[in-house]
């Protein structure tokens, strides 16, 4: 997967001579500040992308799976009506079963009657990703999943989803140097000049967060960030 | 239960004013006939105020039901196509610039002095609040919703039934509690203009015969009946519809 080239919505420019490729079976963060165009690329990827104007060149596959910030879960339905929403949505075979079986394996085998309302947010957060589960495509892209929840949700969230998404191509975009320290297989800095990739901690992720590269690696991220562009 | 005790504090409060108004200005009972001798009226003439109440909620049920459906329908075919859209809309909006009293005539001539005028009139009132409420319900959609249902390569027709109509249903509510506020509207017109049976007629032949008590009878049975028709669409909408938005 490779995105190349500048891209802008209306008279606005997002980004310039940018060129990111993914690597398969590896997680890539991008990470970057507000309005630096993370998002944008994002939606290149995910072929939401009708108001943004490419001059490049793009290569996705043709599907993928998409977990952001807000769960997006539909509140008339059940967990379990949300998990299998993609097939009903295609109007595929509707797997109840393997349903049940994906939100076992986010923890919620006995939520599965109740509506996202009656979920706490880090719940209805493992709901979403069960649905992404459930949608199995070898790319999955995250939009900072897990930015809403609390720092223990969110710790539990990433080692959940880091374990269960092992060996996808992932695409997570974050603003939170901790995250891309403790998920990236690769580290990219977003800034108005381009892209600039930062070297990763050791070890497999999810990386432990008391780990001192992890927390090192955290400390540069946000030097980089903070650096005037 | 709060809603109920005040709505009877209200009434109350009404008809006191009625009586105090009577006996300030001292005005003749066949202008403005008496609380007690309306009430005495609706006790008297319950057998034949309820015989023509039963016509006219008939008319009423029937064009809500219709006006509802085809309202739903239309609203999910210019949510669907752009270029109903384009057609259609400036009509509707076109129609509404039409006074509905200036129809009633054409419908009594066209379908008769039966049911089925009355009914269209009340289906005509409520069609462009019901397609209209449930129509801008159905483009407001959460558009990450959308976005997710297009990765997940939704086919446009099941975006729309299991996302834009399920959230879009309190829309469709909202509009339905102002049907059944209009609907009693355009049966009664319906009646006014030619009818031999039903409230409206019943008011008409009173008031034609000095009967204000007759009148006034007829005219408190419709705005109960109304009153309850509303209420009853209010908890319906609530036990279903509503429910979606979560």
């Amino acid at each position: 997967m490779r995105l190349t080239g500048s891209a802008r919505i209306g008279d606005t420019p997002i980004f310039k001579d940018l060129d990111l490729s993914l690597e398969a079976g590896a997680w890539t963060c991008l990470l970057g500040a507000s309005g630096v165009g993370k998002t944008t690329v994002l939606k290149l990827f995910a072929g939401l992308d009708e108001a943004v104007t490419l001059s490049g060149h793009l290569e996705a596959p043709e599907r993928v799976a998409l977990m952001a910030q807000s769960d997006m879960l539909l509140p008339w339905l059940s967990a379990l009506d949300n998990v299998v929403i993609g097939a009903k949505l295609r109007g595929d075979r509707v797997d109840l079963d393997r349903g049940k079986e994906v939100l076992s394996r986010v923890g919620l085998a006995d939520q599965a009657a109740r509506k996202p309302t009656a979920l706490s947010g880090g719940q209805r957060q493992r709901v979403a990703l069960a649905r992404t589960l459930m949608e199995d495509r070898d790319v999955v892209l995250l939009d900072e999943p897990f930015s809403a929840l609390d720092a223990l949700t969110r710790a539990q969230m990433q080692d959940l989803t880091a374990e269960l998404l092992a060996d996808r191509t992932v695409l997570l975009i974050t603003h939170d140097p901790l995250e891309a320290a403790r998920l990236g297989d690769r580290i990219v800095i977003m800034t108005a000049h381009g892209l600039a990739d930062v070297p990763v901690p050791q070890g497999r992720i999810p990386r432990a967060l008391d780990a001192q590269d992890v927390l090192q690696t955290q400390a540069n991220l946000l030097n980089q960030l903070r650096m005037p562009s | 239960m709060t809603g109920w005790r005040a709505g009877l504090a209200a009434a109350l409060l009404g008809i006191a004013l009625w009586q105090a108004v009577i006996w300030a200005t001292g005005v003749a009972r066949f202008i403005l006939p008496p609380p007690a001798l309306v009430a005495e009226t609706i006790w008297k003439s319950r057998a034949l105020l309820a015989e023509h109440a039963a016509i006219t909620m008939a008319e009423v049920l029937i064009g809500l039901v219709l006006g509802a459906l085809l309202g739903f329908l239309s609203a999910i075919g210019l949510a669907a196509s752009p270029v109903a859209r384009a057609l259609v809309k400036p009509m509707l909006v076109f129609s509404q610039a039409i006074p509905v009293f200036a129809l009633a005539p054409i419908l009594t001539l066209w379908l008769g002095f039966g049911l089925w005028s009355k009914i269209t009139m009340a289906l005509i009132i409520i069609y462009f609040p019901v397609t209209s409420s449930f129509f801008d319900a159905l483009m407001r959609t959460n558009q990450d919703w959308l976005g997710m249902a297009r990765v997940m390569k939704a086919r446009p027709w099941r975006i729309m039934w299991y996302i834009r109509i399920p959230s879009a249903l309190p829309g469709f509510a909202s509009g339905l509690r102002l049907a059944a506020v209009y609907a009693p509207i355009g049966a009664i017109i319906g009646e006014w203009v030619g009818a031999s049976k039903g409230l409206g007629y019943l008011m008409l032949l009173a008031n034609g015969r000095a009967k204000t008590d007759l009148m006034f009878a007829a005219l408190i049975v419709l705005a109960v009946l109304t009153i309850l028709l509303h209420a009853g669409v209010n908890k319906l909408c609530e036990k279903t519809l509503d429910r979606s938005a979560g």
